[in-house]
């Protein structure tokens, strides 16, 4: 007599989380708006207005000018193509990278596992940020080169976290039970083993792209990320930090949208990880 | 016909493992080596093409680590493991990945042993084509072909792991290993994590299977009553060490060693006039990181006597292959 | 002639979850005799387990009892909480499956024997601490003076069991409630623990529940046994009576399944398909779908636990056929 797999499926069929449809939806929305920022700017960001300084949000400019008569709304929107972009490149590579390393380590164990220890002590032992703005002020200022700062320090977060998933899941017996059937370490590391361990690392790279942004702002802030005048948030935050009292919405604007993204990212991160929940 | 043979397939010979336990600082400056749990201390064992050996003992008596030596997910630190002749620590590459095949491992927990994100169909479509036991075209086939095998209706090939209970999940792990065509099946602790009922589903399975693909089982378990229902010879292992090997039915109805005796009369049979209130063992199970002297089993023995502290018995001819490991060769004859 | 008042009655008791969407337990009913070793024998979700936490009332807050529990006359599901915590320890002890998680690790076994023996008993500090060295010999556990100072992980799981059932002794109950107590245990130390569990209901004339799933337990150590499937008890008798001849088919069942002496390498009576989930049982018999002797009627009104004997109970519409078909083991 043969049987059928029971009823016991458990899976919720057909509702995504809410935090993933909310997180979600932000973040395709500020895809779309960074791909195609002409859509929605109403003005070019980078053309100056000499009649219309420093205006409050109103009819003609709703997020108001700012101290050369760019209108806000155009920089803040053109500023989602820089700063997506941010997102992306400053965490991808070092997710990449670390969770391949992690996962050959936290697999391998022994002396390589040692090594690594010492390399993460190293690493977290600094600020991030004292380290990101040294290598930077080393290889110059501008995107590319925060992209290769940031991912030189980021990668090390990324393997520790697959490297201790990795270790879990080797314990498991349908870990042996592939070494038993005599595959491949490869094969058993990144077929079997990784899909298995890399959700955490995923909601990680959520978390770390909203921390992304924040971090090109900041440098884009200081002058050594995004350089002017390219619109970036950092970079908006920056220029009208000279006119808070008079003319708030050149910073608080830019400010805002930083929230926003970073909680979409946020959000979608909570809301993959309940979807990525492994069942059992 | 299938059924045991005489031909010897696989040979354990004095084989031991020690796992290492953290060295303290004191320790290594003063010098003295690192505890171990002793987990294997010098088994021999022999077995036979086509039958079921059952391996049987309680906890820390090493069955599951010899288990897991057979199809070399530990290496022994001494001591060989002869399959077909050749030692299995010595091959390598190509004749290695052929003995995976031949010689494969079913699991315990059902709950870890698949992989929960692949789907059934690509559990065991991956180790087709890994091992190349069908062309590409052919696997599909061969999937429902193999969940017929044990049972399982076609439809299981799209679902994953979660979907099914513990014994469908066994059932899969099976189906897993007689993809490769083994001609050894160890099974450790194969049915211990099921509800009874279902345990004789699967052990029947088993039985069945063996008889139509005349395959040779090494089955591990701690339940003394399935392993005399399922297998021909039997091995009682205790901290270790193989204590009485010989045929399950001479083995069960008069054992030749202590520690079985005292197995069996613990074990509860099923038949409650046949109570007994005296205990079959006393005391406790000796520390494997600091074996004792001499027998291992003297601490509780019921018949201990000088000798046994001293010297450790070795295996001992009983009768037809037969053999104990007491000093007290006429231990349960019956003349 | 008049029978003997039980020392513990059961009647109706009916256990939920989630406000009442998932029935563990429905509408059961049992006694046990003074000195009795009672088994409540089932698999996963028979509602075992939680028929016996329910008599102490130690269920989670999502859980809802509902019947009577009269122990020694009283009503425990209305009792007071004072009155609850006398008995709860005190006249009726419970020991667990797990003596690792039940044992608090990092109080000595000494501090937990004589808590219960604070709680429960009149003892001054010098009369409390002998005391738990008379439980530590009671139960097996040599040099008690040293050993009453260790904590739970310097034992072993066996020895573990034996302090657990130490402190469960502490003040003299008159009902042993035990989970499972020797499932995770070598068969060996199962032996000696099962055994002792009999010695003390000889010398403390203890009434004993034991919940198991293993039927050689059974055999070897009650006196009177429930057979309980999805929540329901659906047979009852003397130990003798059900193994030789038993009335439900889920019994016989049971009874088949269990490799036994004589049947070697031949195959097991099985029962297909597994036991039911709390939201998946069906309606009519809940053994219906399982069962080789069901009839028309069996899927569409439950059976109902029915006096066949004395002291012998059984709910299957087919219980001719079950007994003409004859006991597997005996």
């Amino acid at each position: 007599m043969t049987e059928t797999a029971n009823h016991r499926a458990t899976r919720v069929r057909g509702r995504l989380p809410r935090p993933l449809v909310i997180g979600g939806s932000i973040l395709l929305l500020s895809l779309f708006i960074g791909t195609f920022p002409a859509l929605f700017a109403p003005y070019d960001p980078n053309v100056f207005d000499y009649g219309a300084l420093l205006q409050p949000p109103g009819f003609a400019h709703p997020l108001g000018t700012d101290n050369f008569g760019r209108d806000m709304l155009s920089r803040v929107i053109h500023a989602y193509t820089i700063d997506m972009q941010i997102a992306f490149f400053a965490t991808v590579f070092a997710f990449v990278f670390g969770t391949i390393v992690g996962a050959l380590v936290g697999y391998a164990g022994g002396i390589a596992e040692v090594l690594f220890g010492r390399v993460v002590d190293a690493v977290i032992t600094f600020p991030f940020l004292v380290l990101v703005i040294a290598i930077v002020s080393v290889l110059g200022p501008g995107l590319v080169n925060m992209y290769i700062a940031v991912s030189v320090v980021g990668w090390v977060f990324y393997a520790r976290i697959i490297s201790a998933e990795i270790k879990v899941q080797k314990q498991l017996d349908y870990a042996d039970a592939g070494r038993a059937m005599g595959y491949t370490h490869m094969r058993i590391i990144f077929i079997h083993l990784l899909p298995n361990s890399i959700t955490p690392a995923v909601v990680y790279w959520m978390t770390d792209m909203a921390l992304a942004i924040l971090l090109g702002s900041s440098l884009g802030y200081l002058g050594l990320g995004a350089q002017p005048p390219s619109a970036e948030w950092g970079v908006l935050i920056a220029d009208g930090k000279n006119f808070m009292a008079t003319a708030w919405w050149i910073s608080v604007f830019p400010g805002l949208a930083i929230v926003l993204t970073g909680l979409g990212f946020s959000l979608a991160g909570d809301g993959l990880a309940e979807l990525l929940r492994v069942k059992r | 016909m299938s059924g045991p043979t005489q031909d010897v397939l696989i040979d354990i010979e004095d084989v031991s493992k020690r796992f290492a336990l953290p060295q303290t600082v004191l320790n290594w400056v003063s010098g003295k080596p690192a505890p171990a749990v002793h987990a294997l201390n010098g088994v021999s064992l022999t077995i036979h093409r086509g039958e079921t050996m059952g391996i049987v003992g309680e906890s820390g008596c090493g069955k599951s680590t010899l288990a897991r030596c057979l199809v070399r997910l530990h290496e022994c630190d001494s001591g060989r493991i002869k399959f077909e002749g050749r030692d299995i620590a010595q091959l390598r590459g190509p004749e290695r990945r052929a003995f995976n095949r031949r010689v494969q491992m079913i699991f315990q927990d059902p709950y870890s042993s698949l992989n929960p994100r692949m789907k059934v169909r690509r559990i065991l479509g991956e180790a087709l084509s890994v091992h190349k036991m069908r062309p590409a075209a052919e696997i599909p086939a061969r999937i429902f072909e193999l969940l017929d095998l044990v049972r399982l209706s076609p439809d299981a090939a799209d679902r994953y792991p979660h979907e099914f209970s513990g014994g469908q999940r066994q059932r899969i792990g099976i189906a897993r290993a007689l993809a490769v065509e083994p001609e050894v099946l160890v099974a450790d602790e194969l049915v211990s994590a099921l509800d009874v009922s279902v345990q004789a589903q699967v052990v029947n399975l088993l039985l069945d299977l063996q008889e139509r693909l005349n395959l040779t089982i090494v089955f591990v378990a701690h339940d003394l009553r399935l392993v005399r229902h399922i297998s021909h010879r039997v091995a009682v292992m205790y901290l270790g060490k193989v204590v009485e090997v010989g045929p399950a039915q001479a083995l069960f109805s008069a054992p030749r060693h202590p520690y079985t005796r005292a197995l069996l009369d613990a074990a509860p049979e099923l038949d409650p006039t046949k109570r007994n209130r005296t205990v079959a063992a006393r005391g406790e199970l000796p520390s494997p990181i600091d074996l004792p002297k001499g027998c291992l089993f003297s601490s509780r023995c019921p018949h201990v006597f000088e000798r046994c502290l001293s010297e450790r018995p070795r295996l001992g001819d009983r009768g037809p292959q037969h053999k104990s490991a007491c000093h007290l060769p006429d231990f349960g004859s019956a003349d | 002639m008049n029978t003997p008042v039980p020392a513990l009655e059961v009647r109706n008791l009916t256990a939920t979850f989630g406000d009442g969407r998932l029935t563990a337990v429905n509408d059961i009913s049992f006694a046990v005799a003074e000195g009795e070793v009672l088994g409540l024998v089932g698999e996963s979700g028979s509602g075992k387990s939680v028929t016996l936490r329910s008599i102490m009332r130690l269920l989670p807050a999502s859980g809802a009892v509902s019947g009577e529990i009269l122990w020694q006359g009283e009503d425990i599901l209305k009792m007071s909480d004072r009155q609850l915590r006398s008995v709860r320890g005190g006249q009726i002890s419970i020991i667990f499956q797990e003596p690792s998680t039940a044992l608090n690790p990092v109080l000595t076994v000494a501090v937990q024997i004589e808590e219960n023996l604070k709680a429960h008993t009149e003892l001054d500090r010098s009369g409390r601490a002998a005391r738990a060295r008379d439980l530590m010999d009671l139960v097996g556990i040599p040099e008690a003076r040293r050993r009453l100072k260790e904590y739970p992980h310097q034992f072993s799981g066996g020895m573990r069991q034996r302090v657990m059932i130490a402190i469960a002794l502490a003040s003299n109950p008159k009902l042993l409630l035990a989970d499972e107590p020797t499932t995770a245990l070598d068969v060996t130390i199962q032996d000696q623990i099962l055994k002792l569990i009999l010695d003390l209901r000889d010398e403390l004339s203890m009434s004993v529940v034991l919940v198991t799933h293993d039927l050689g337990v059974v055999a070897a150590t009650c006196d009177r046994m429930a057979v309980m499937y999805a929540g329901r008890i659906v047979e009852t008798g003397t130990v003798q009576q059900v193994f030789s001849e038993p009335n439900h088919a889920y019994t016989r069942g049971l009874l088949g399944s269990v490799p036994h002496a004589g049947t070697e390498r031949t195959k097991l009576l099985s029962i297909e398909g597994i036991p039911p989930g709390l939201n998946e049982i069906s309606s009519g018999c809940a053994f219906n779908p399982r069962c080789e002797f069901a009839t028309q009627i069996c899927g569409t009104r439950t059976p109902v636990l029915e006096q066949t004997g004395r002291g012998r109970q059984a709910a299957c519409f087919n219980r001719d056929a079950v007994i003409a078909s004859g006991s597997p083991v005996l």
